[in-house]
Parts: C-alpha cells; structure tokens; sequence
C-alpha cells in the first residue's frame, strides 16, 4: 500500500514538473531568513523589552542569516506553538525552525524534516513547590502534572510513571504561558519540561523561589535547529553553520578577534575563517568567508551560551553536558577541513 | 478550454460563435459555468499533485496504518476517557480518536441543553414589561456576545482558579452537594444494587400511564369541554410511582460521596481519586463559557422570533382571557419557533465548532488531542486534518438533519 502511494506520487511529481527550487536560493531571492521560534522562552528565543528577539535559538538563527544572507538582522521571526512548530517547517512557512526542539527519530525520519545537529543537549526535570517539601521525583505519585502539549515531554512523564508504577493526572497546554498559570494556580503539582526550560519558565512565577527543580533528570533531551527534508544543500548549509560556531569555540575564535585570527598559523583556525587558499564555502553555494560572518554576527557557541542561559543570565545555568569535549562536554563538532 | 480556440475560430456577423458567448444569454452562461468548473478542477488536481510531490519530496508516506499504533500518552480524566475506558499504553491511536471526540460531542450536547434554556429565558426577559429582567438580559446579551471567546474561556478559567481551594483543601461549591477545588468538582455518584431494575421499571409504566392519561384527558376535553389537571397529575405519577417501588423494594441504591484524605502522602491528599462522580475543572469553565455566551445569541434569536408574531395573537389570546404564560406557552412560542428554529441550528453548529477553542485550556476535545498530540506524534497532518474536518461536518450534517426534521414537525403543527 505504502509503495503503491509513493509510486502515485512520484508520478504525479513528474507529472506535475515541480521541482522545488532550493531553500539556499529562495532565502537569497527574498532577502530575509524566516526563522520558527518559540512563543517566548526566557534565554532560547524570547523578545527583549525593545521587542527584539534573543535567545540561543534565536542567535542560531542570525548566524544562519549572516551566512547566507550576510546581514544578522534579514530575519523574519515566526512564533510557534509546540503543536504547529512542524507542520510549519515542512509546509514551507518557515526555512529553519530553532525552537528548543527534541531530536527524536521520528521526527527525524516521518516529519519531513531533519535535524541538522545539537545545539543544547537537555533532559527533562520536574518542579514542584518547595512548600510541599518533596525531594525526589519518585514521591510524585498521584501528583497532577501540567506541560505543553505536543512536545516529548508528554511522553516521557507516561514513561517514567509506569516504569516507578505511580499514578498521575496529565493536564497537557498549547500555550507555555498557561502552563506556567495552571501550575502557578494550583491546578497541577508539579511543571515538567525540559530542565532549561523550567529554569526560564520559573522566571515568570510569582516567587521563582518557592519552588524547587526536583534532581531526577528523566529523558535525554537533544535540542536542536531542523530544516526541511529533501533539499540537501540547505541542510549543509544549516548543519555546517552550526558546526562552525562550535569549532570557533574549540580553537579559540570570537566575534572579536575573528579578523586577527584570519592570520592565525593554526591551519585549523585558517580552514574555519576561510583564511588564504582555503575555501569551505563554494561547495555549499558561499563565499569562503562563510563561517567568518556567522562568528562576527553572534560570537562562537560558548559566547552565544554565556550570552544567553550561562552563570551569569537569569537562568544561571552552568555548562555542564554542554561544554566542549574538550573541557570533558559533549559538544563535538566534526572538522572543517 | 477547446470551446475558445474553436469560438476564436469563427467569426461572423450572426450571433453564434464567439459572439454567442456575448450576447446569447444561454450560451453565455453555460461558457461561464463550464469555465469556472475547469478552473475549479484544475485548481484541485493542482493542488493534490502539489501535495502528493511535496510529501514525495520529503520520503513522506500517505495512509491511515497510524490508528493501530498504541498510544502511549497520559490525557486528562474526562467522559471520553471512562467511556473508553482509556489507559496510556493499553490503547490504540484509534481509541484516542473515539475518545476525542466524545469529549466534543459532550460538552457540545451539555452546552447546547444549557445555553437553550437560559437562551430562551433571556429572550423572554428581554420582551418583559419589568424594568429590572429587561435590563439585565438586555445588558448581559451587548457584554456576552461582543466579547471574543476564547477571552470568555480564558476569564471562566481564570476565576475558577482564583475562586477555588488549593490542591490540599476543600470546599462546598453546592453546599451539601458539589465539593471542589482546584483539581476539579466533586459530586455524589449513585451506584445501583441488584432489585434497581425494578425503579426502572416503574419509571417506565409511569410514563405510559402519562401519557394515555393526557391523551385521554385532551379527548375528554374536546368532547366535553372539562379540564383536567393533567400536568399535577402526571408530576404526581411520575415522580410518586419510581418513588414508591424503590421505597418498597428496600432502597437498592448506593450513593457513592467523595473521600477528602487529609494524612499520607502528599500527593494522595485531597479528594481521592476514583470516589465519587468527578468533572475536571477545564471541562466546567470551557461549559460555562461556551453555553453562557450561545445564549446570548439564543436570546436575540428568541427575541426577535416572538416579536416576529403579529401583536394582534397576543391581543387575541388576551381577549380569550388566557393569561400571560398561557398565551406565551400556547400561542406565541408555537408561532414564533418557525422563526426561531433554522437559527437557533446555526447556533448549535456554532457551539460545537466553538468548542475546539477548549485547546488553549486543556480540556482533551477533538482538535486538542487528535489534531494536537496526536498529529505530533505521528506526523500525518493531511489525513488527520482531513479527518477533523470530515468528524465536524458529520456531526454538522446530524445536527442540520435533526433541527429540519424538528422545524418540519413544528410546521405541520401550526395551522
């Protein structure tokens, strides 16, 4: 059945003579990136009191755009919902979606997009007032639990219920904002996303400080930027950008001496910046100062990190997982070269 | 399209070929209508082309094999979920889907009851003669109907939230009847013993004794112009006779109350789960919001559906010396509900539709759970919105088909 209706639209694509044009060529031809984001996620992809967006996700997406676009600002920004975030990628409303999304298989395979990469590697955690003087999450049972609806999140709390064998009521929100009134009201026990997430979210509660951040960490969470399936250039293009920033952190380039670093003798740090004979970028469709304009634009990974979530921001979240291989993290990116 | 180039072909001074299509009215016409269907089509072949290429684009498969997949999430207790019998990782997607749209077809049909009745009593306030009824309908139906809902469901949440006891606490909301708090209403529930059969019975004899009795008293009163009180009757018979068989068959029913546990483990503590009949506060505020703002609505449609009928009925009726709620019950309504009807089915449909608002609020309906997490879960945006669509025209159609067959009885009733 399956093969009789991919054979019928193979047919009718030829019959059609549609062939999409490129992703890479489109967002050249109209100027602007158009980048799905969050409805507003504290230190991800929130807007700023001036009405400007940042974030982690949101600093991805202008190192995309200075990539291909040369110009961090040709950004159209589309807020999504947890529930309409693919079906906007995969219908074409957006290039890229950076949206503190789940890299799961089967969104990577049965979506019609792919993930390019991570950009945060996260895990689920749970949070409950700290009134109710709970320490673990296995004291949960028979708790009520509020998320957003359409996320991982909903899945993994059915999972680590059943495997402890407790009970709980699930009250499952389109709107995060709701999520955090619905918990902040007293219809739920406790408020389950992902751990960065509830560090932001818990921002937006009355007293952020009566409540705790239980230490179970219940799934992997693999958070990353995705684009549409079946156009191979703009996924290298938006898998290369990513890898990029984080290589620029390994050797050591900045946004502000990434112009000193062109006469580097490292010819790591020559490949990255596109410096002399060394040209990563015409295979792709760029120029060969490609990754140049994207570290200018935002600053390597650690920059973008610090910038955003790090010690220092709000959310006060250390490196941890996140750090560079080689200060004992997981962000590893494969060499430009 | 072949029927320009061959018109392009001719032309001539009579009014035939390409002419025709000017100035032959038939002609012009059928050209019109032809051309607007070929555009019509191709605009559809266009489209499931497009769709079909992009899906194929992207190694996308079409197909409907996502129902036998067991769903493995948690969803809010609600009707749907008892009538399911639902339990994340023991059901298909299939049982999500029946289980969603239970959800709709409850709080549409519980909507629609409350918002008629309180529609139809604010219609009347609105024509009454006291000052104080008139205003208030008057100035509930202006803020109701103009202020978007999803605001109202947002408002109806909001207040339940700020109004009730927190998670660990308490309170009558009917005082000795309905208990809540945060989690929800909690009610008595009635479990009936063996021998409840016989209640039921009874309940069933007594609606046959009505109902030949007030055929028999309406045949009395035609013959010999007598009344009969046949509605104190009726409510004697009705009420007294299931009374008396369940007196007497030793009360074979069971009230279940809900259990407010106060010590164990923190979240055990509350009312417990499972005692009780149980509604989950989403569902009570998206009812309140939902039925109270169709009635503002319902209310104009009975407005204007009894101002509709001629004064000289009511003139007549009072000349006949029938009184006020008489002449309104016997005179007025059967004449103004041929009015009233085809829209007050607008407003049904309206309801129900409205109800998919109920996803900004959680409460587990069709667009919230099968449009929503499901979607998510399986990816199949095409069938599964293809599906919503088709489950909201079915029960469109039913209710259509159900309020025409009601309007065509109320037709042959009036004379």
């Amino acid at each position: 059945m399956k093969s009789k209706l991919m054979t019928l639209a193979a047919v009718a694509t030829v019959a059609a003579g549609a062939a999409a044009a490129g992703t890479l060529d489109d967002v050249k031809a109209a100027g602007k990136l158009k980048c799905g984001v969050s409805q507003g996620l504290p230190g991800f992809s929130n807007p700023d009191d001036s009405g400007a967006w940042t974030g982690l996700d949101v600093d991805y997406c202008r190192a995309l755009a200075a990539v291909v676009l040369g110009d961090s600002e040709a950004i159209e920004f589309v807020s999504l919902s947890a529930k309409d975030r693919f079906t906007a990628l995969s219908s074409g409303e957006i290039d890229v979606l950076s949206r503190n999304t789940t890299w799961t298989a089967t969104r990577d395979t049965d979506l019609g997009i792919s993930f390019v990469g991570v950009s945060y590697y996260d895990g689920q955690g749970m949070m409950v007032p700290a009134g109710l003087g709970v320490s673990s999450a296995t004291e949960l049972d028979g708790a009520t639990i509020c998320t957003n609806t359409g996320t991982t999140t909903e899945l993994n709390v059915t999972d680590f219920f059943k495997q402890h064998g407790m009970s709980f009521e699930l009250v499952a929100l389109e709107n995060s904002d709701e999520v955090v009134a619905a918990y902040g009201s007293g219809r739920c026990d406790v408020f389950t996303t992902d751990r960065s997430g509830l560090a932001a979210e818990r921002l937006k509660l009355a007293d952020p400080d009566a409540h705790v951040v239980l230490p179970e960490t219940i799934s992997k969470e693999p958070l990353g930027p995705s684009v549409r399936s079946g156009d191979e250039q703009w996924f290298k293009v938006a898998r290369w950008t990513l890898n990029a920033l984080i290589e620029a952190e390994e050797y050591g380039i900045t946004a502000a001496n990434a112009d000193e670093m062109m006469g580097s003798a490292n010819p790591a740090v020559q490949r990255i910046l596109g410096a002399g004979d060394n040209d990563y970028g015409a295979a792709m469709g760029l120029t060969k100062d490609w990754a140049v304009r994207a570290i200018k634009a935002t600053g390597n990974y650690g920059e973008i990190y610090e910038r955003n979530v790090g010690p220092d921001t709000p959310l006060k979240l250390g490196r941890g997982v996140n750090e560079q291989w080689t200060n004992g993290g997981l962000m590893y990116a494969p060499p430009i070269r | 399209m072949s029927s320009v180039s061959d018109g392009e072909a001719q032309t001539g001074p009579e009014r035939t070929g390409i002419a025709a299509l000017v100035f032959d009215s038939r002609a012009r016409s059928l050209f019109f209508q032809a051309l607007l269907a070929i555009i019509l089509i191709g605009m559809v072949v266009v489209a499931i082309q497009n769709a079909s290429a992009n899906l194929a684009e992207q190694g996308r498969a079409f197909g409907f094999d996502f129902f036998d997949r067991p769903s493995d999430i948690q969803i809010l207790t609600t009707f749907g979920t008892w009538l399911i019998g639902y339990e994340a990782g023991q059901n298909t997607i299939w049982d999500v889907f029946l289980l969603s749209i239970a959800n709709t077809l409850v709080i549409a049909v519980a909507g629609i009851i409350f918002a008629t009745l309180w529609g139809f009593l604010l219609g009347i306030f609105r024509l009454s003669s006291n000052f104080v009824l008139r205003g208030f309908a008057t100035i509930y139906v202006e803020l109701l109907r103009n202020v978007p809902l999803l605001l109202q469901i947002f408002f109806w949440t909001a207040v339940l939230r700020i109004v009730a006891p927190g998670p660990r606490e308490g309170g009558y909301l009917v005082p000795g009847l309905l208990q809540f708090n945060s989690k929800g209403i909690y009610g008595p529930y009635p479990i009936p013993h063996e021998g409840f059969a016989s209640t039921l019975w009874a309940l069933l004899a007594a609606v046959i004794i009505v109902y030949g009795f007030s055929k028999w008293a309406k045949k009395r009163q035609d013959a010999t112009g007598q009344q009969m009180p046949v509605f104190r009757i009726s409510a004697v018979v009705l009420i007294g006779l299931p009374t008396l068989v369940f007196l007497a068959t030793g009360r074979p029913m069971e009230i279940e109350w809900p259990n407010f546990v106060t010590e164990g483990p923190v979240f055990k503590r509350g009312f417990e789960k499972g005692l009780g009949s149980y509604i989950a506060p989403e569902f009570f505020a998206l009812f309140l919001a939902l039925s109270t703002y169709t009635a503002a609505f319902i209310a104009e449609v009975v407005r204007a559906g009894i101002q509709s009928v001629p004064k000289g009925q009511s003139e007549a009726a009072e000349a006949l010396g029938l009184p006020g709620g008489l002449s309104m019950r016997k005179v007025i309504l059967p004449q103004a509900f041929r009015v009233i009807i085809p829209p007050l089915t607008s407003q049904y449909l309206n309801l129900t539709k409205n109800s998919s608002l109920a996803a900004a609020i959680g409460y587990p309906e069709l667009v919230a759970v099968f449009a929503g997490t499901t979607l998510n879960q399986v990816g199949r945006a095409i069938e599964i919105i293809a599906i919503v669509i088709l489950v909201y025209l079915t029960i469109s159609l039913l209710t259509s088909a159900f309020m025409n067959w009601f309007n065509n009885r109320v037709k042959l009733v009036e004379r």
